[in-house]
């Protein structure tokens, strides 16, 4: 049988954006209609910056910097390791709901249309990055609002910054997206990615890394959120960054590579 | 009923082998389905339907077997064989945490419609699905029944020359299967051809040209409907006597049929035609017979799908084994 014409086939190039622009639409539609997972996730970084500064500041900031108690010194030293934190805990929820979106129907009606294969997890990718940055500025709100300034971070300083948090969600996210693609279930894919809300527990978030056991101080030095927090916090503190600006940069692309090729390989195996 | 004007073939398999583990699910099946026509693909739970559905419209791979829709080859070029389709799966395809009229634009802007066109698409069918009503609410809230149209529908905005539909009305109340049936009827007459798989031989009788029963993943027999029923030698003319006396008598009287002692029924094979059934009555009245009820059974569909699929014929025809 002859094909009927088609209509001039688009280019694959300007079919994967069109096809992954209509799926980036879909999960922000997904995320404006149910926010409540979101805004409950937000709310451990959240509570963990309220706690730890007005709770637990005195003793901190008296701990750290061993001179007086300073509770507005203890915020600036622990806001970057918050905001990472809340990387961590919205990628949480782009598991869980790659996860249940694996096992809804549509996803075996978009493996059967002609659309890029890859624009239903390109869709999912951009929006939760998407949705990780807004999550930092809100989070950050409340860290202004708390009594957070940044003392004198340069405009390039501050990009830097920016492109750092989006590089961060970027990995986190892929990393997300392939423990939602092989999570049997909701539940499954929540406790999979659950140890990217503990990691920045074991970090230098809350303490520096000095201030640890001398056998845990390798692996909570190396762990992928330390370095992303010291170069954070050099950029907008301007403390030492030294070889973590690399570090940071390397765990990134490395996690992202990790992420995308476990993503592609998950989504292209034969559904059940 | 078959249709021989067009000698082009809309799905075409030879050898289809599809195995999980060591168990063989498909164990090299051929299928022919002529464009323009409705094609059943009849068989019992766990026989093999859906994975041949999910084979033939791109979702798993074959194992083995040259299989092509639309002219394209499954293997060499699914994109082409997806740009053909249209896919109604058991299970509803639908985005239930959107809304019906979201889930069609979804689908218009996958099909790369433009804005006006998509809008118009959408509206028409959801106004011929008659969800129109319900188009603004989320798509979870919809009862069974509208899932399946919503369903449908979606599967009818890129306008596919070939459609699978997977058990489209099971779970479906009396009114929404009709009204099913009555849609791909309409979709056949626009020159679509349909897939259809089914537990229902009722479906498969009413709406396929072509019907193949599938049973322990091969084909045990294909035609249309009736010519698998002339197959099946399952044609009778049953006496049902309320007196067990007359039971008896007529029992010992007339030796060559088929006993059914508890409900005091016998069962004379015939074809059913009218000079057979004047002959079985002419011979009834000769030996004194009277029957309390006298019905005519041709073999329908269950008789066949009973005999090819390893059941035994049941007694009482009419019911159809759901």
């Amino acid at each position: 049988m002859s094909s009927p014409l088609a209509p001039t086939r688009p280019t694959r190039i300007s079919l994967a954006v069109r096809d992954s622009n209509t799926m980036l639409r879909r999960n922000l539609l997904h995320a404006r209609r149910y926010p409540s997972m979101t805004l409950n996730l937000l709310l451990t970084p959240v509570v963990l910056l309220l706690l730890f500064v007005y709770v637990f500041g005195d003793v901190m900031s008296a701990g750290i910097g061993g001179g007086g108690a300073d509770r507005s010194a203890y915020l600036a030293y622990l806001l970057p390791g918050i905001l990472m934190m809340t990387i961590g805990a919205t990628v949480v929820g782009t598991a869980v709901s790659v996860s249940t979106d694996m096992s809804e129907g549509i996803i075996a009606r978009f493996r059967t249309m002609a659309i890029h294969r890859g624009s239903v997890i390109v869709g999912h990718v951009i929006g939760s990055v998407l949705q990780s940055i807004v999550s930092v500025v809100l989070v950050g709100a409340v860290a202004v609002a708390t009594g957070f300034r940044s003392t004198g971070a340069t405009a390039l300083e501050w990009l830097a910054a920016f492109g750092l948090t989006a590089l961060v969600a970027l990995a986190l996210t892929w990393v997300a997206v392939g423990m939602g693609m092989v999570s049997p279930n909701a539940e499954a894919a929540s406790n999979n990615a659950y140890p990217l809300i503990l990691l920045p527990l074991i970090s230098s978030a809350f303490v520096p890394i000095d201030a640890m056991p001398g056998w845990f101080q390798p692996i909570a030095e190396y762990q992928p959120f330390t370095p992303a927090i010291e170069t954070l916090r050099g950029l907008l503190l301007g403390t030492e960054i030294g070889h973590n600006g690399w570090l940071a940069i390397a765990w990134c692309l490395a996690l992202t590579v990790l992420g995308y090729m476990w993503s592609q390989s998950a989504f292209n195996r034969d559904p059940k | 009923m078959t249709k021989t004007t067009s000698h082009s073939l809309a799905i075409a398999a030879k050898g289809l082998r599809k195995a999980y583990g060591d168990k063989t699910v498909l164990d090299g099946i051929g299928l022919a389905v002529p464009a323009g026509s409705i094609f059943s693909l009849l068989g019992p739970n766990g026989a093999g339907k859906t994975t041949a559905v999910k084979i033939l419209s791109t979702l798993i791979t074959a194992d083995a077997g040259d299989l092509h829709v639309g002219g394209h080859d499954l293997a060499a070029d699914p994109q082409a064989v997806r740009a053909a389709i249209g896919v109604t799966g058991q299970f509803s395809a639908v985005d239930g945490l959107i809304t019906g009229e979201e889930n069609m634009l979804l689908m218009a802007d996958l099909h790369h419609l433009s804005r006006h066109e998509g809008r118009r698409t959408a509206a028409e069918l959801l106004d011929r699905f008659d969800l129109s009503e319900a188009a603004k609410k989320p798509a979870s809230s919809y009862s069974g029944g509208m899932r399946r149209r919503l369903d449908l529908a979606m599967t009818l905005v890129g306008d596919p020359r070939i459609i699978f539909l997977d058990e489209p009305t099971t779970g479906l109340d009396p009114r929404s299967r009709h009204s099913t049936w009555r849609i791909i009827r309409e979709l056949v007459s626009g020159g679509v051809t349909v897939f259809l798989t089914t537990q229902y031989l009722e479906e498969a009788d009413e709406l396929a040209d072509r019907i193949a029963v599938l049973s322990d993943g091969k084909i045990a027999a294909e035609g249309s409907a009736d010519e698998l029923k002339r197959r099946i030698p399952g044609g009778h003319v049953r006496l049902r006597f309320t007196d067990p006396a007359a039971y008896q008598s007529a029992a010992s009287a007339l030796r060559e049929v088929t006993r059914d002692d508890e409900a005091l029924a016998l069962q004379i094979p015939s074809g059913g035609s009218q000079r057979e059934l004047r002959a079985i009555l002419d011979w009834l009245d000769s030996a004194g017979i009277e029957a309390d009820e006298l019905t005519v059974h041709t073999p329908d569909l269950d008789d066949v799908f009973f005999a090819l699929t390893g059941g035994t014929v049941p007694n009482q025809p009419k019911e159809t084994v759901r």
